[in-house]
């Protein structure tokens, strides 16, 4: 009793005990690094360097592409192999610059560093974008942008998505444990933009060595208040959290500035802190390497555009020969069709699984059990949603709030009938957003 | 190295439950009432039709599937659920070439027929049951226990006779096949809502409603004794635990499903106490299942952000 959550909802295993107790450790890549201009939503960068360019580790190699867009930065110095087509996680073909490292980890100058007292407003959000800030849960959008709302007074809660829900996934765990200052400093720069706000860290009941320790740091900051979240998935979908964490409710139509909140996440905040206080661009970040194929599931602090197989060999390769690798969480991450595919700003995770449940299930009729309607934290009926997206009737599923999901995956998991419901809203979600903004 | 691994849409993980598996737990807990009864009526032909009311539905499935060329669907449990509904809904002496007519009619008729698995407007046996009972009227309202023939004891009730509350709670009393003992059935429903099969939410509101209906219209105000004999009764128990919670036939809607208790328990009500038959669960059950597409259209949730997130 007394934890605070939302509606629906499910509890998964968890798998968190896999990779949670490994301490963060360094991994320094040997093949090529290759960076995607496109790893954020927005337009993509455009390439700054060409072939046969030398480059700094921290200098930028492509800037941003408008203002929904974002840098990005060489991660080690080397050379600039190639600007091709390469595989991103997804397995889409995308824009690549590539760069052979020549390990001497040569660094550019840094950003400029004042303190935050003395930096204007304008001054913080222009190194947030100018250091490549996006959002690292996973959406890859761009934070100056999530920062910059029409009226900033009006914002009363920083919320710092501290919940994990994804099973495997511990990058965020670790961070909190071991980077707590940077994690609550990275919450004070930002709450240095709102006057008005309260910095909240919403952590689940799972963690409470991260409790502890979060509350331990902030207990001289009488801005910022850890709450804690009920042990539920999807608690950190960001409008489930900005409702269990001040009770606001938002829609799909809505952006959580609307109900005065910002939601970052662990990774983002930490990135923060690194840019503006000690000038480093986003040039690293955790990834979980963990699920039962994996010979010694961990944590990495990986520099952006690593080649996943070589995370794989640092974490002793297979224990069996995987049959399903995802990139982010079993939940809501992207199956991957080879390994051969660079870490990006959003890579939170590498799974590997020696069975594919999914290949494995038998889809059959639905039954009308409802568990879906149980389960949705959208409180909408995913099981006709996903019979008139079969039929491709847009405007009875517009009608009946098929636009409201969220895409947490939860009816789907629930599912005894083993419908592929998610991914038949999904698509249908996807069709009548296109048509939505045609009109 | 090129290798290719499984792609798929997220999410990558599925829950244990399968439909398999939930309609195993309902043939579960039906056991009890199943075994009581056949304990009970002490007849040959109580356990056989037992057998060939659920072997028939079991086997029209498959036979229908084969000359159809549809994926065969035995192995989800769903006719088997179906038969064993049907026969618990069967007086004890019924002959047992009407008890497989009934499932002939159940599994081909009202489910393959509109499509199968999750298509079936109505609850199959139930259907069955009232397509039965119009008729073989003078078999199906047939009531026998230890050799003496006679009305069962909510016709007793309507006709403003005493009965003995306690005997119909433990079930030594004419009736059906499955349906007179209310401890068996009570067991089996705790071992659904454990489960999380079922809720409250239907028979619930099913019962509360029927009992305000009964308290208002009986004749008896709140007595205890009465209302306790009306619960008993006749197939309430276990229409209200086991039919109407049936997924197929029941809304998807939190909301409708408590309209859905409301509607059940008036028309139960309306037919006990006014109709002609002391009986009225099977009709009430089947009526409030052609509401259903009406219920879910005006209980459609409000989602997230709109008001549904309380």
């Amino acid at each position: 009793m007394g934890l605070l959550t939302f509606k629906g909802g499910i509890h998964p295993n968890d798998g968190k005990s896999l990779a949670k107790d490994q301490p963060i450790m360094e991994l320094l890549p040997k093949g090529d690094l290759v960076y995607p201009l496109s790893q954020h939503i927005g337009a993509p960068a455009i390439a700054a360097v060409k072939k046969g360019d030398h480059v700094l580790k921290g200098q930028k190699i492509a800037e941003a592409g408008g203002f929904v867009s974002a840098p990005i930065y060489a991660s080690v110095s080397g050379t600039v192999k190639a600007i091709e087509k390469r595989l991103n996680p997804t397995g889409s073909s995308v824009d690549c610059i590539v760069i052979e490292n020549d390990g001497a980890y040569e660094e550019a100058e840094k950003l400029p560093v004042k303190t935050i007292g003395e930096m204007s407003r304008d001054e913080i959000l222009n190194t947030i974008a100018e250091a490549g800030i996006v959002g690292m849960g996973g959406a890859g959008f761009p934070t100056r942008v999530k920062l910059s709302p029409k009226e900033p007074d009006k914002i009363d809660y920083i919320i710092a998505n501290c919940a994990e829900c994804e099973p495997y996934i511990t990058a965020d765990y670790r961070r909190m444990l071991e980077n707590t200052r940077e994690l609550v400093n990275g919450m004070r720069i930002v709450l240095s933009l709102f006057e008005n706000a309260k910095g909240i860290f919403g952590v689940e009941d799972n963690k409470p060595d991260c409790i502890a320790k979060l509350k331990e740091a902030i207990k001289d900051e009488p801005r910022m208040e850890v709450k804690v979240l009920q042990t539920k998935y999807p608690q950190g979908a960001e409008r489930q959290l900005i409702y269990a964490t001040t009770k606001r409710a938002i829609h799909a139509a809505m952006l959580p500035a609307d109900a005065g909140c910002i939601v970052d996440n662990v990774e983002t905040l930490i990135g923060i802190h690194y840019a503006v206080a000690e000038g480093r661009p986003l040039t690293e970040r955790i990834v979980t390497v963990s699920g039962d194929a994996v010979q010694n599931p961990g944590n990495y602090k990986v520099l952006l555009g690593t080649n996943h197989r070589e995370l794989i060999e640092a974490a002793g390769g297979w224990k069996e020969e995987p049959q399903k690798l995802i990139s982010g969480g079993p939940m809501m991450g992207f199956a991957m069709i080879t390994l051969d595919a660079p870490v990006t700003k959003t890579s939170s995770a590498i799974l590997a699984f020696k069975e594919d449940i999914v290949a494995k299930s038998q889809v059959s009729a639905c039954i009308n059990c409802g568990r879906c309607v149980e389960v949705c934290p959208s409180r909408i009926i995913p099981s006709r949603l996903a019979d008139y997206a079969e039929r491709h009737d847009e405007e009875i599923f517009v009608n009946q709030n098929g636009l409201e999901c969220v895409e947490c995956g939860s009816c789907s998991y629930v599912c005894p009938a083993k419908r592929p419901l998610k991914q038949a809203i999904g698509s249908m979600r996807k069709i009548a957003l296109a048509n939505k903004k045609k009109k | 190295m090129n290798e290719k691994w499984n792609v798929s849409s997220s999410p990558h993980i599925r829950d244990k439950a399968t439909t398999g598996n939930i309609m195993l737990l309902v043939v579960i807990a039906l056991l009890p009432a199943t075994f009581f009864g056949i304990y009970n009526f002490r007849s040959e032909n109580a356990w056989l039709l037992v057998v060939v009311t659920t072997g028939t539905a079991v086997l029209t499935e498959y036979i229908y599937e084969k000359l159809m060329h549809k994926p065969v669907t035995i192995k989800d449990c769903s006719a088997l659920v179906t038969g064993l509904l049907l026969a618990l809904n069967l007086p004890p002496t019924l002959p047992l070439w009407m008890g497989a007519l009934g499932s002939v009619f159940a599994i081909l008729v009202v489910k393959q027929l509109f499509g199968g698995l999750g298509q079936n407007f109505m609850n199959p046996a139930l259907a069955a049951r009232c397509f039965l009972l119009i008729s073989f009227t003078g078999k199906m309202t047939y009531f026998v226990y230890d050799g003496v023939t006679g009305p069962t004891p909510l016709a007793d009730l309507k006709a403003g006779e005493a009965v003995d509350t306690m005997s119909m709670l433990i079930g030594n009393i004419r009736g059906t096949i499955g349906e007179t003992s209310v401890l068996a059935i009570m067991a089996g429903a705790m071992f659904l809502i454990l489960m999380g099969v079922i809720d409250l939410r239907i028979p619930g509101t099913y019962i509360v409603t029927f009992v305000i209906f009964i308290t208002i219209f009986g004749g008896h105000g709140f007595d205890p004794q009465y209302i306790t004999a009306h619960l008993c009764g006749g197939g309430l128990m276990l229409g209200a635990w086991f039919m109407a919670t049936d997924y197929v036939t029941s809304p998807i809607t939190k909301g409708g499903q408590i309209l859905y208790g409301v509607c059940l328990g008036l028309l139960t009500g309306l037919f006990r106490l006014f109709g002609g038959s002391a009986e009225g669960v099977s009709y009430a059950i089947i009526i409030s299942n052609l509401l259903v597409p009406l219920i879910e259209k005006v209980t459609l949730p409000k989602p997230f952000g709109k008001g549904g997130e309380k």
